[in-house]
């Protein structure tokens, strides 16, 4: 026990007297949630729209006011030439085309059957898509708007209608930045806890500290513990700016129990510490210490549903997540943040969390030795 | 000087896949004695002493350093020892008290040694007004003279300096070389590797080792007899001429 006394005194020392240490826990978090949020949208807006025009009614004009108005779309070209509006498509100027016949307005009033061309650049699937379905919704709204005015309705209708109304849970307002914050979060604590660690044992190697303390009668438990327990409150106090930013700048208010998420991430930690301490035991400089890091970062992060649903992986990745330990805290942080989840529900999560834990500690002590 | 054995290798090997770094050596350090182990680079002296401190797994052979066996009690060798590695190994961001009171803490000294010791050692070295600064601002013949007195802080039995005295200057090491005599005038058995074989002058005994085996064990003046060399350099030139493998 004092020799632990020893060990965590002079971790923390030299905790708090490395300025880059010191940069990365109180500016890092405050820089990602104050930025990334407001990038990181998944909300498809400013689609660059090209209008070629052949038949300059008053309909046509109609159409494209109520497109431009919706708030979606950007007029980035209006012509009566095809080939000039695919020239901007070409030079990535523009998004989308909407290309109107020249019978448009004579389509409508006489055969009460038009139709129109859209073509669309699906270099970037997501916005490709959501910008085809926008603007066909925002078609067919107008499609109703002259049929009103065209057709008298009978009394009762003769065409079938289902009216669908829907009510969002948890996000009322669709907020994404209440889907993204929490999941940054979650980014920060990791860093702390696998980046800092294994840089800080793979330091010691590098300078040689190391050799001295494995020539002491010193029990590598003990030398362990003395790295992870930094670290780990570190990584709470992290979490804890991390939450407070969270509260001041995007007034996102766990509906669940603050302590609910300390309690997970406490437990989350201790398995990232443990990864933390794998790295440094397969490393030997901090330069590869932070290349592995990163890679296992990336491919945990992005398997692990901050930014895509894990219910539309392939089978294989989702049968990664469920050994992700990145992608058992989102969920949680979700679950607690906006639903209000609490020990109880996250049970499962805890176990796994607690096997996930214990597997990579065991690992990495094992793989830990003071003689070579 | 007693004849008690304090460190015994018999036999000694370590081979890294197929290259024999220590290819089975033999000898006895007394105990108080200042054992020189001296080679050129890469013969192995730095993998011996290693295998002795419990860092390094022996290949094969046996080897018992103050009585304990370096198989099966490292841990309790390493109680008994002070390790001073070729590389600078105290805490550049931590002042000289801190370095002191942390590798004093972790061999289980109780506070009022510590503090006691501390005001004395600092005194000794003339360190009083620096014990507040960080170790990274001192020049390096005062790091390894603070370096080797935190290996020793401990009271260890036998203390193991590899190549303590690199890159100093001659005055620091003569003065390095006094604080050695003190810690064997205290009792304390003290391995040292060198290059210098002015400083191989001042041992009690030397070995010498050629392409990971030891090729001459005795006193200095022993093996200037015994060579026809009229210094430790004439003996050290004649024997490691021999050497069939390239420095590091």
């Amino acid at each position: 026990m004092r020799t632990l006394k020893f060990l965590l005194q002079k971790e923390f020392r030299q905790v708090f007297r490395d300025p880059a240490i010191l940069r990365m826990i109180f500016i890092m978090p405050v820089i990602q949630l104050m930025i990334l949020p407001w990038a990181a949208d998944y909300e498809v807006k400013n689609i660059r729209l090209a209008v070629v025009d052949n038949n300059h009614s008053d309909y046509s004009r109609q159409l494209i006011s109520k497109v431009t108005s919706s708030g979606y779309f950007q007029l980035q070209h209006y012509s009566s030439s095809m080939q000039q509006a695919m020239q901007e498509i070409e030079a990535d100027k523009a998004d989308l085309v909407l290309e109107i016949p020249a019978h448009f307005s004579k389509d409508i009033v006489k055969e009460d059957e038009a139709s129109l061309m859209m073509s669309i650049n699906a270099i970037n699937g997501v916005k490709a898509n959501l910008g085809g379905a926008y603007l066909r919704s925002i078609i067919q709204d107008f499609n109703r708007e002259i049929r009103l005015r065209w057709i008298q309705f009978p009394r009762f209708n003769p065409e079938l209608n289902i009216e669908t109304t829907s009510s969002n849970w948890f996000n009322p307002h669709l907020n994404y930045r209440y889907f993204m914050v929490p999941g940054i979060l979650v980014v920060l604590v990791t860093m702390v806890g696998a980046f800092l660690t294994s840089m800080n044992i793979v330091r010691e190697k590098e300078i040689g500290t190391i050799e001295q303390i494995n020539v002491t009668p010193i029990h590598k438990y003990h030398f362990i513990l003395g790295k992870l327990i930094p670290f780990w409150v570190l990584g709470l106090f992290v979490l804890g700016i991390g939450l407070t930013i969270a509260r001041l700048v995007y007034g996102i208010v766990p509906v669940g129990n603050v302590a609910t998420i300390f309690c997970f991430a406490a437990l989350y930690l201790l398995a990232v510490l443990g990864l933390g301490l794998l790295i440094s035991t397969y490393t030997s400089s901090q330069q590869q210490a932070i290349l592995l890091s990163f890679f296992l970062m990336m491919v945990f992060i992005l398997l692990g549903g901050l930014y895509t649903s894990i219910d539309s992986m392939p089978a294989w990745a989702k049968a990664f997540t469920k050994i992700n330990p990145v992608s058992y805290f989102i969920e949680v942080m979700r679950m607690v943040v906006l639903k209000g989840s609490g020990l109880w529900d996250i049970r499962y999560h805890m176990l796994t969390m607690a096997g996930i834990a214990v597997v990579l500690n065991s690992w990495a002590i094992f793989s830990y030795r003071k003689r070579a | 000087m007693t004849n008690n054995r304090i460190i015994t290798a018999n036999q000694l090997t370590k081979i890294f896949g197929g290259f024999k770094a220590v290819d089975s050596i033999s000898f006895d350090v007394h105990e108080g004695e200042i054992f020189g182990f001296l080679g050129a680079n890469g013969a192995g002296k730095t993998t011996a002493m290693r295998m002795l401190c419990g860092l390094s797994m022996p290949s094969s052979g046996s080897a018992t350093v103050a009585g304990f066996d370096v198989y099966k009690e490292p841990e309790k060798i390493k109680r008994s020892i002070g390790y001073m590695s070729q590389k600078f190994s105290l805490y550049e961001d931590l002042t000289i008290k801190e370095n002191i009171r942390f590798y004093a803490g972790i061999y289980g000294k109780s506070d009022a040694f510590i503090k006691d010791k501390t005001a004395k050692l600092l005194q000794q070295l003339h360190l009083g007004s620096e014990a507040n600064k960080l170790v990274r601002s001192l020049p390096l013949g005062w790091k390894q003279k603070l370096a080797f007195s935190v290996a020793i802080f401990h009271e260890p039995r036998i203390v193991f300096l590899d190549e303590p005295t690199g890159g100093v200057d001659p005055v620091t090491r003569r003065e390095f070389w006094n604080m050695i005599y003190e810690a064997a005038a205290s009792g304390i058995t003290v391995f040292v590797t060198t290059h210098y074989m002015d400083e191989a002058e001042y041992c009690n005994r030397v070995s010498i080792m050629v392409d990971g085996k030891i090729e001459a064990l005795d006193t200095p003046s022993a093996l200037k007899r015994s060579l026809h060399a009229a210094s430790m350099d004439e003996v050290f030139l004649k024997l490691a001429r021999k050497a069939v493998r390239s420095g590091d």
